[in-house]
């Protein structure tokens, strides 16, 4: 594991995210989800460990670490429930890209608020009839005087209800060819848990297979309006949402693989556990070379996972192009969760069928991770696109 | 680190957190990596910590272990010594009680409750029926429940900060505990050997298999229990 030995400080956060996940997570979790309850006291606790502030740099308030050690602790947080990285990314994704692509008084503004978990932040960019195909989006925002005029609905708004910032694409200049040159960014404030004037949120929220506890919700903008000083990057930005929206939503993939790893080791480590508890045929089933074989596969995709996963973490930080390490590992991180869920609920059998154990949640919150973030189909195109640029003849 | 210790970790912190004028100092004996163990203790938000580590307090029983930390916390002259519960690895929960003694303090043990005014503590004592309410004026030492709290978790922030606040490992020479005080040479017990506990040749296993109250009853009458 050459390049990804933990450092000492990486070692000692990793173990206590995993202390607080294992003593207060886990045996919570499944109670929570089954319930789509918020989980209140979980977030807190994340807040007060300063997970929120994790990558946002010092003089933000923030502590400055980098991308691998956020998906160290992503992959801690998704080993005991996927809805708490999915809590923790909206913010994690804004403060992103803020830091990256906005003004200095929005670093400002809204980094601090961000690190301490004053305010969290959601991500829009999907609408009902565009996910992947970013460019076909409909929502507008046309300028008025010192404001812009936000028209539109967006779909799958994780953070949606509870959020006091959304990253938010619109069109801009519904003219340009090709269309992402008239997106812009904004940076939506609103007050959380209301529907301010011009924009409904639909709740509770949409209704979904896994990823409870957390709302997905729509955002219906009408006449929304929102000050000019609130396009991320400010007028300099205006033009180049698509671009920085790209951009966050790599790291984004980063996390959604990170995700993916946490999940796939949740699923092993349920499955070795169950394995040497269960007998059938006078042995515990894990001396069965059916099962073995199981086990071995999962544990070599957890793995395999996790070092993408940090690869992918490491060549993002570093600030160049990664487009292709990310896609390779939400591709496969998250295709290792889906498949360990399986064989955990085949080694679970018909426990594994049922609410008690833990397998029937992983089988239900893995899909939302081949499908989120762009989706596995798009991941491949990528890595094809880049695999073929760099090696042209 | 015992997750008895971190209750008592805790304790002292919401002691510090309320009264803002003291200091949370850290003791243990024990190899030098127990530091990292300490490391732990400074991230949750104690100020510094202080090691014993020492060829010559190798194979201290609780006697050894004692004269080292009463030699330690002497030098400290804390005014509240707290102590968790008992220790993960062989349970034991005699130390705190050793240590009063050899400092000549006063002990209470099982604290579910610890508030300090006007000179003195005062502990709810977890009993098998209730609570006791105990006095003790300061400085003394007090074991706690794990009831006592549910110990924070360490933020990031203290885990990046713990190495740089002080760590101080410390000999058995300048604390001027004698060779003949620690280690084996100052242990009064010696472990001869180890091994499980006999087997319980008249023991049955009595399964739910739908007569398993009935078997459980004859068996009652047998012993002539019911």
């Amino acid at each position: 594991m050459s390049g990804f030995e933990l450092t000492e400080e990486q070692r000692e956060i990793v173990a206590a995210v995993r202390d607080f996940v294992d003593r207060d997570v886990v045996p919570h979790a499944s109670d929570f989800e089954h319930a789509d309850e918020f989980p209140t006291q979980m977030v807190e606790t994340m807040r007060d460990m300063g997970l929120f502030g994790t990558t946002i740099p010092e003089e933000y308030g923030g502590l400055g670490l980098g991308l691998d050690t956020y998906a160290m602790i992503i992959m801690e947080l998704s080993r005991g429930w996927v809805t708490l990285s999915g809590i923790l990314n909206g913010s994690f994704i804004a403060a992103w890209m803020i830091r990256l692509h906005g003004t200095d008084e929005q670093r400002q503004k809204f980094l601090p608020q961000l690190a301490s978990c004053e305010i969290r932040a959601a991500f829009s960019m999907t609408e009902p009839h565009a996910g992947s195909d970013v460019q076909s989006i409909l929502m507008t925002a046309e300028r008025d005087g010192d404001e812009y005029v936000l028209n539109g609905q967006k779909m799958w708004v994780t953070n949606g209800w509870r959020s006091g910032l959304i990253m938010l694409l619109a069109k801009t200049d519904p003219t340009t060819d090709p269309p992402h040159k008239g997106m812009t960014g904004f940076i939506v404030e609103k007050e959380p848990e209301t529907n301010p004037d011009g924009l409904t949120i639909p709740m509770p929220g949409l209704k979904k297979l896994g990823y409870k506890g957390v709302e997905s919700t729509e955002l219906v903008f009408d006449d929304f309006r929102t000050p000019a000083s609130s396009i991320l990057g400010g007028e300099a930005g205006i033009g180049n949402g698509f671009q920085y929206f790209m951009s966050g939503i790599e790291a984004g993939r980063v996390n959604v693989a990170a995700r993916g790893a946490g999940l796939a080791e949740a699923a092993l480590n349920d499955s070795l556990q169950y394995a040497q508890e269960r007998e059938a045929f006078g042995k515990p089933i894990g001396h069965h070379q059916a099962v073995q074989l199981m086990l071995a596969k999962m544990a070599t995709r957890a793995e395999a996972a996790r070092l993408l996963t940090l690869q992918a973490a490491q060549k993002k930080q570093a600030g160049g192009r990664a487009d292709l390490e990310a896609g390779m590992a939400k591709y496969f991180a998250t295709e290792a969760a889906q498949e360990n869920s399986t064989d955990a609920l085949r080694i679970h059998g018909g426990y594994g069928y049922s609410l008690e154990y833990r397998p029937e949640r992983y089988y239900r919150d893995a899909p939302l991770l081949m499908i989120g973030e762009g989706s596995n189909e798009i991941q491949q195109l990528i890595i094809a696109r880049r695999l073929l640029e760099r090696h042209k003849v | 680190m015992n997750q008895g210790d971190t209750n008592a970790i805790e304790a002292a912190l919401r002691l510090k957190e309320a009264a803002g004028d003291c200091e949370v100092v850290l003791v243990s004996m024990g190899p030098d990596d127990a530091i990292n163990s300490l490391r732990k203790g400074l991230a949750m938000g104690a100020d510094r910590a202080t090691l014993v580590s020492d060829t010559g307090a190798a194979g201290s029983d609780i006697v050894g272990t004692t004269n080292v930390l009463a030699a330690v916390l002497t030098h400290e002259t804390p005014d509240l010594i707290l102590f968790g519960q008992q220790s993960a690895d062989s349970d034991g929960a005699v130390l705190w009680a050793a240590v009063a003694d050899r400092l000549r303090q006063p002990v209470i043990s099982q604290a579910t409750s610890l508030d300090l005014s006007e000179g003195k503590a005062t502990v709810k004592r977890q009993t098998e029926y209730g609570y006791d309410v105990i006095e003790a004026p300061l400085p003394c030492v007090i074991a706690v429940s794990d009831g006592i709290n549910e110990p924070r978790y360490p933020s990031l922030k203290g885990i990046m900060g713990a190495k740089k606040k002080p760590q101080a490992i410390v000999t058995l020479e300048s604390l001027g505990v004698g060779a003949e005080q620690a280690g084996t040479a100052g242990s009064r017990t010696e472990v001869k050997s180890l091994n499980d506990p006999p087997a319980r040749g008249d023991s049955q296993l009595i399964e739910g298999d739908g007569e398993a109250a009935a078997r459980v009853l004859a068996f009652l009458n047998e012993k002539k229990l019911t």
